[in-house]
């Protein structure tokens, strides 16, 4: 270490900042840039459905029912009603997408702060909150969700308030745990011995190490709310027909299956190839993130 | 209670500074002879929940009824067993951990009281380095970024608390443009313990807790620390509480030596009177475990049997009586008083043996002479002693 190194080599030897060092690692993991890049595609595709379908998925032709693939134009086919599956799967993605990035939003904001004022404060506050939780895991998730739309009745509000309540336990917990554990590490007695409040604690030093854990297990939650989601629409709770919704659609064809099983399979492969893209991408973002690997 | 012995603050520093002692501390607001820090009957007992609602099934005594001072300038060694509540101590001194019982006066202010000092304030004048030196920095955050947040936190700006992060860096014998923005876990264990120190550093502290501060790192990493803490007390005019259970550590760097066994002080004094005669059975039984570099000094038989007891349910009278080779009635009764721990250079012993008026039958007369590796015999131990560190 001589000290007349040139600044250029002192700067070379400076490491850069979290986040750059998080898009570095991401920039060579070409795995989940490939699926990242599929998700990006996709949610354009649904935002931006009216220029990329020709056809009104909400027109129905009884001429034209449960068409193979290139039909008279219909790139992917037609469903029961005659309608096409190009436009229905992308107008659906607006609608299953939505169900599966925002139940785990909101609970991922509600759950989250919980679990971190949980395990930051103990006590009784963590055993009021914790206890609470674990009433909701008395209940499979399917029959609590289930249960909840059918309870205040179907339809989308109803069916996100359902999912959400299933995913804020798991993700209330993992919350606790992981701040728990941070609380217990000296740094943060370190921050309090400054004299700091318990916020800025939370916010500066409890925060920085709880999301990351945080965030990929939500990620990986968006697979399974896609799917549930679906589950709901299948059973006639969630999204209610007309509307295109993915798991709405699955329902509807499945009668059809021995017909034209090609068409009927559309629905679940999209559900598929979207959950599956989450958790590739959350698996790669887990990996960016460990700044120690 | 505020002041106390301040009135005559500005003459005392006058009448230093003709005795050619240092020059009084700006931040000096009791006056050279007002101790840093008193601790008064400091008392911490933790619930031990169980059960099926989590009741309260028993207390540990971790930290029962201590009362001592620190000089200005002084280093105050803190030893004993693990689990005798020095760390509960320290973090009581910070108040970290709300104390049961007991009072801080912090150079003369009483803390926490309306008259007195913040707690904010205190935590300014008082911080501390911790043991683990991993676990006590933010494995997200930079170096400069965790010495920069106690500054942030007391209203600095951005730019100010990182330039003064750079400056404490080189303080602490780390180059900025080097380490500033490293993470800790590019960092070895002494570097990262000198950025813990560093960050401690950061607001300008008045007294330093070293809550073992240097006893995980490697013994030639270990003296550079130690001579790196000597520096930076001269330079910056600190006050240092060194808890450690390494002895001869302890000796090498502490004025005075303060001795607990079981959330009590057993013993109190300069250390070099500790160490050549230790008074309390206790005391000598801990020198006694101590190894020697010289084999001829090998440790025949165990200095102490048995572990300590349970702090949950200490033993009555003495608490040190169930282990101890002297122990008789009266140690199972009466309970050994300190006298005056807060008298500052006196040397005072919590055994009934040293208390002439106790029913025991060596009362007044407690054994002497240095067991094993600090034998006050032969000048050999002082020939082979190293310069003292942290000594004012």
């Amino acid at each position: 270490m001589s000290a007349a190194l040139p600044s250029a080599a002192l700067r070379a030897v400076a490491p850069p900042g979290y986040l750059h060092a998080i898009a570095r690692r991401l920039r060579h993991d070409y795995v989940t840039l490939s699926f990242a890049a599929l998700l990006v595609l996709t949610v354009l595709a649904a935002c931006c459905a009216p220029l990329v379908a020709h056809y009104d998925p909400y027109a129905t032709g009884l001429l034209g029912r449960l068409k193979p693939p290139g039909w008279q134009g219909h790139l992917l086919g037609t469903d029961d009603l005659g309608r096409d599956m190009f436009a229905r799967l992308l107008y659906g993605a607006r609608m299953s997408l939505a169900m599966g990035v925002a139940p785990v939003a909101l609970a991922l904001a509600i759950g989250g702060t919980l679990g971190v004022l949980a395990g930051f404060y103990g006590g009784a506050l963590n055993m009021a909150i914790m206890r609470t939780m674990d009433v909701f895991y008395a209940f499979p998730s399917v029959l609590l969700a289930v249960a909840i739309s059918g309870t205040i009745g179907g339809g989308v509000a109803s069916g996100l308030l359902a999912l959400t309540l299933v995913f804020i336990p798991s993700l209330c917990r993992i919350a606790e745990t992981a701040t728990s554990q941070v609380r217990a590490l000296d740094f943060v007695e370190a921050a309090q011995a400054t004299g700091a409040s318990s916020l800025s604690v939370i916010v500066a030093h409890v925060l920085g190490n709880v999301l990351p854990a945080l965030f990929v297990f939500a990620s990986s939650l968006i697979s399974v709310s896609v799917l549930l989601a679906a589950g709901l629409s299948f059973l006639g709770l969630g999204v209610q027909p007309p509307t295109p919704d993915w798991g709405q659609m699955l329902a509807g064809l499945r009668q059809a299956i021995y017909l034209q099983p090609l068409v009927c399979a559309l629905p679940g492969l999209a559900i598929c190839i979207v959950s599956f893209s989450f958790n590739m991408v959350s698996d790669g973002l887990r990996h960016a993130m460990d700044i120690r690997a | 209670m505020s002041h106390i012995d301040g009135s005559n603050a500005a003459s005392h520093a006058r009448a230093a500074r003709l005795a050619g002692e240092p020059a009084a501390d700006p931040r000096d607001r009791g006056g050279l002879r007002q101790p840093l820090l008193i601790a008064r009957g400091l008392r911490k007992r933790f619930a031990v929940r169980g059960g099926l609602f989590g009741r309260t099934m028993a207390h540990v005594h971790a930290v029962d009824g201590v009362s001592f001072s620190i000089a200005k300038g002084e280093t105050l060694g803190v030893v004993g067993e693990s689990g005798c509540g020095k760390s509960t101590l320290a973090r009581l001194l910070m108040r970290l951990v709300e104390p049961d019982a007991g009072e801080l006066i912090f150079d003369g202010e009483a803390v926490g009281e309306r008259t007195g000092l913040t707690l904010g304030e205190l935590r300014k004048n008082v911080q501390m380095v911790f043991q683990d030196s991993s676990a006590s920095l933010n494995p997200r955050m930079s170096v400069a970024e965790s010495i920069a947040y106690g500054m942030r936190v007391h209203g600095a700006t951005r730019d100010a608390a990182r330039q003064t992060a750079h400056t404490l860096l080189e303080q602490v014998g780390l180059r900025a443009a080097l380490f500033a923005a490293r993470y800790p876990h590019e960092l070895s264990g002494g570097q990262k313990q000198r950025v813990n120190i560093a960050r401690a550093l950061a607001l300008n502290p008045r007294l330093l807790i070293l809550d073992e501060a240097v006893s995980a790192l490697d013994k030639s990493v270990e003296a550079q620390v130690l001579m790196l803490l000597r520096a930076l007390k001269a330079q910056l005019n600190l006050t240092y509480l060194f808890i450690s259970h390494d002895l001869h550590v302890v000796r090498y760097v502490s004025d005075r030596v303060l001795v607990m066994y079981l959330g009590e002080i057993v013993e109190i004094g300069p250390a070099d009177d500790v160490y050549r005669n230790p008074g309390h059975p206790y005391t000598r039984a801990l020198f006694g475990c101590q190894l020697d570099t010289d084999p001829r000094r090998r440790i025949a038989e165990a200095p102490l049997a048995g572990d300590p007891p349970n702090p949950v349910d200490p033993p009555p009278g003495c608490r040190f009586h169930p282990r101890c080779p002297y122990a008789e009635h009266v140690c199972t009764t009466r309970v050994p008083s300190l006298g005056d721990a807060l008298a500052a250079p006196l040397h005072a012993v919590a055994c009934h043996m040293h208390d002439a008026a106790s029913a025991h039958t060596r009362a007044g007369d407690p054994p002497a002479g240095m067991p094993h590796a600090f034998r006050a015999d032969g000048d050999a131990s002082d020939a082979r002693r190293p310069p003292d560190l942290l000594r004012s």
